[in-house]
């Protein structure tokens, strides 16, 4: 660990805070129906959206018919994209010619970007044509993420409304999101990113003759329109096989910086929404704090263990801290941030190999995500998951002192608790549960690519990344099997929907209470008391189920490594 | 559940246009027209000929070139085609090696490279980059001390002075982002065509 290391982990997190009230200020207006200084151009084409479609946009919704149209539109969005894997070869933008996508992979790839996962079973350079992830992938991009986002101001409106029936128009959130937040920006990053050296093209593959006299070809692409977006709408589906580790999806330093920025910005940001739209922008900021300590506790061990190194490469006299599967122009610091970021959010991009990284610095972004991703979290998911911890959080202060809990006016009573636990229950049971059933059937087991400890992490991993809506690998795994592409694909639905529908229910439940004046009794929700105790019910609550299987794989795996032994595939 | 149905699906296809098709189009013209080079690559020409790209690696393995770190690329096997071979610094199929710290292979193959590197310029340690393989398997950089690592060999292969390389290496050091972002780099390909162009001495 370096002073410039810390220094580069302090610049990021000031930029990040920086940005929050601003963005979260410009997004409240969106949210709320103001005019913004985007509406000259964009109010004609969002109006011009909802007479076509029949929306009226003043129209509010009950929670569940927001809930339906959600759904629907998803199911509509996975059908689409899933004809399309399925008939690319014969569309056009397809000059590297790539054959159409098989049914399992097809299934996963549609359930995976519906979804705000990006996982992927595949490598894109070798199996999307253009067209695929421009009017596939990008435009689920922007989709699933703008339905994140819509979800949370749903809750969100769920807190600040008294005794109210709707919590907002799906079709309206979900337009203004997408018009108005992520697409001017991407705008943006995309110019800035193609300044940076990443590619914007039609053109196909480039043969290149080395310098050797052998034969490469480069594979280019409309790649930067589509990192902009993976990146801001923490969706993480690489454009190439490797993702942000590729230096034509990240070539610098400062598009690394910016790119690890774009993921933090609208979820940091969604903390000061929520702070503004009930009235208080400090309940916000200790929302934000939670996430902070548990950011940074996060980085800071996974920052140490890559420095320390593998002890098995050590002993051969190497210094410099863990470099396989780092590019060097990140070095370890920016890798160990990315890593804490991207799985902290719900992105799953990634700038270097996880599945190389040490035990420990390779737990970490598993914890990250077994807790749920409300460490900032994905755009939207981050908020609506932490709120729900928050609930946990004011029913267990209640339980102590002996009166109906209330959080912002609102009496949290047992249906709020209920859903509540029924969403923190859903990612235990499909993490540790499909683990467990791939480590006993044939098919599981022959995915993993390491042996011993590190190959029962791969499973976890992927499964912990799945349901977490995540999308980040151990990339060894061989996923693009039956199997795997049908059981990760269940675990990403799963993991979806059964977190949005109850937090949607409290939304609904909250928003038909009256608000009940704060008195003398009332837990504030803005000190430090509060910002400690929800930070330990989301590691009691959220963290502690998965300890014996992390005893299984990484922490055994450590000890392991450090008395120097290493496992043979076969052996 | 029918009345959804109508905004669903204008709605679907409304903005799957608009983000699908009309916003990566567009961007594809704006960037090809303000950073044509880039957008397109940033290809490297020598002679009319491209000859790579100055973000992409690729593989160096004679005594005469600087020479990048491992990678783990690989290309399917000519002779069987449900079978992958290695090929390093195969740009038109990224990927890392994936082995894990407790990997017997990983092991293997970094002891047998620290080897080889040791023989190579015995005394001096081998930087960790040099013998680990980067995350694309298409990194364009090494250190500065793992290319310092290489002078020696270098200026004997090409029958130039130590020094004149050595400084030719230092040239070619990127910093740090204003000194604070970022890691300390050299880029193989630009270090390459820059040794190729000195005159013998």
């Amino acid at each position: 660990m370096t002073i410039n290391g810390w220094i580069q982990i302090a610049l990021f997190c000031a930029v990040v805070l920086a940005l929050a009230r601003p963005l979260g200020g410009y997004m409240t207006r969106v949210f709320t129906g103001e005019r913004t200084f985007l509406s000259p151009v964009l109010a004609p084409v969002e109006r011009g959206l909802y007479r076509v479609a029949g929306i009226n946009s003043a129209q509010e919704q009950h929670w569940l018919a927001y809930a339906l149209s959600m759904l629907a539109f998803h199911v509509l969005g996975f059908l689409a994209l899933y004809a399309l894997l399925r008939v690319q070869a014969v569309l056009p933008f397809n000059p590297d010619g790539q054959s159409a996508v098989a049914p399992d992979l097809a299934f996963n790839t549609s359930t995976s970007f519906v979804t705000n996962t990006n996982w992927q079973s595949y490598g894109g350079e070798t199996t999307m044509s253009y067209l695929t992830q421009m009017l596939g992938l990008t435009h689920q991009n922007f989709l699933s993420a703008a339905t994140g986002i819509a979800l949370a101001v749903a809750l969100v409106r769920g807190f600040s409304r008294a005794s109210a029936k709707t919590v907002g128009s799906f079709w309206v959130d979900l337009t203004r999101t997408t018009l108005y937040v992520l697409l001017p920006l991407c705008m943006v990053l995309t110019l800035f990113y193609v300044w940076q050296g990443i590619p914007q093209t039609l053109g196909g593959a480039v043969e290149a003759t080395t310098l050797e006299g052998a034969k490469q070809t480069i594979a280019v692409g409309p790649v930067a329109s589509q990192v902009a977006i993976k990146m801001l709408g923490t969706n993480g589906g690489g454009f190439f096989n490797v993702n942000a580790a590729h230096p034509f999806e990240n070539p610098t330093a400062l598009s690394n910086f910016v790119q690890i920025l774009s993921i933090f910005a609208i979820g940091a940001a969604m903390t000061n929404v929520f702070g503004r739209m009930v009235g208080d922008e400090r309940q916000g900021w200790a929302i934000l704090s939670a996430m902070g300590v548990l950011f940074l506790a996060g980085t800071a061990v996974v920052y140490w263990a890559e420095s320390a190194g593998s002890p098995v490469l050590n002993s051969f006299g190497l210094t410099g801290g863990n470099m396989e599967g780092k590019e060097v122009r990140f070095g370890i610091v920016a890798s160990a941030l990315f890593a804490a970021v991207t799985t902290a959010a719900s992105c799953g991009a990634v700038n270097a190999m996880h599945d190389s990284f040490t035990a420990l610095g390779g737990m970490i972004p598993m914890i990250n995500m077994q807790l749920g991703e409300i460490i900032v979290g994905g755009v939207g998911a981050g908020l609506y998951g932490i709120l729900v911890f928050v609930i946990v959080t004011i029913f267990v202060a209640g339980l102590m002192v002996g009166r109906t809990p209330e959080y912002l006016g609102k009496k949290i009573e047992g249906r709020e608790v209920k859903m509540a636990m029924l969403a923190i229950l859903c990612l235990p049971l499909m993490m540790l549960g499909f683990t467990a059933l791939a480590t006993v059937v044939a098919a599981g087991l022959a995915g993993p690519a390491n042996a011993g400890p590190h190959g029962f992490s791969e499973i976890l991993y992927a499964f912990t990344s799945a349901a977490a809506n995540n999308g980040s690998a151990f990339g060894g795994l061989t996923a693009n099997t039956a199997f795997y592409n049908t059981t990760l694909g269940i675990g990403m639905l799963f993991g979806r929907f059964f977190v949005i529908v109850p937090a949607l229910a409290i939304a609904g439940s909250l928003a038909a209470k009256k608000t009940v004046p704060a008195s003398a009794g009332t837990f504030p929700t803005h000190g430090g008391l509060f910002v400690g105790l929800l930070v330990g019910v989301i590691l009691i609550v959220g963290g502690l189920t998965f300890f014996p299987a992390l005893a299984l794989g990484p922490i055994v795996e450590h000890l392991a490594g450090g008395l120097g032994q290493t496992y043979p595939v076969g052996g | 559940m029918l009345n959804q149905l109508r905004p669903a699906l204008v709605l679907l296809i409304a903005l799957t246009a608009i983000t699908g098709l009309a916003y990566p189009l567009a961007m594809t013209g704006i960037a090809g027209v303000i950073f044509p080079a880039k957008a397109g690559g940033s290809l490297i020409e020598r002679d009319g000929r491209v000859v790579g790209s100055s973000l992409i690696g690729q593989s160096f393995t004679s005594e005469r070139y600087f020479q990048g770190r491992p990678s783990a690329t690989s290309a399917a096997d000519p002779t069987d085609a449900t079978k992958t071979v290695p090929a390093p610094y195969n740009a038109a199929n990224s990927s890392g090696s994936n082995l894990g710290p407790t990997s017997a292979a990983l092991a293997e193959r970094v002891k047998a490279d620290v080897a080889a590197r040791q023989a190579e310029n015995p005394g001096r340690p081998v930087p960790v980059d040099l013998v680990t393989t980067s995350g694309s398997g298409l990194d364009p950089d090494v250190s500065p001390d793992a290319a310092l690592f290489q002078v020696p060999r270098v200026a004997k292969a090409r029958n130039l002075s130590e020094n004149r390389v050595r400084s030719l290496v230092e040239a070619q050091v990127q910093g740090r982002l204003l000194g604070i972002l970022g890691e300390p780099r050299v880029n193989m390909l630009a270090l390459n065509l820059a040794l190729d162009g000195l005159s013998p001495k």
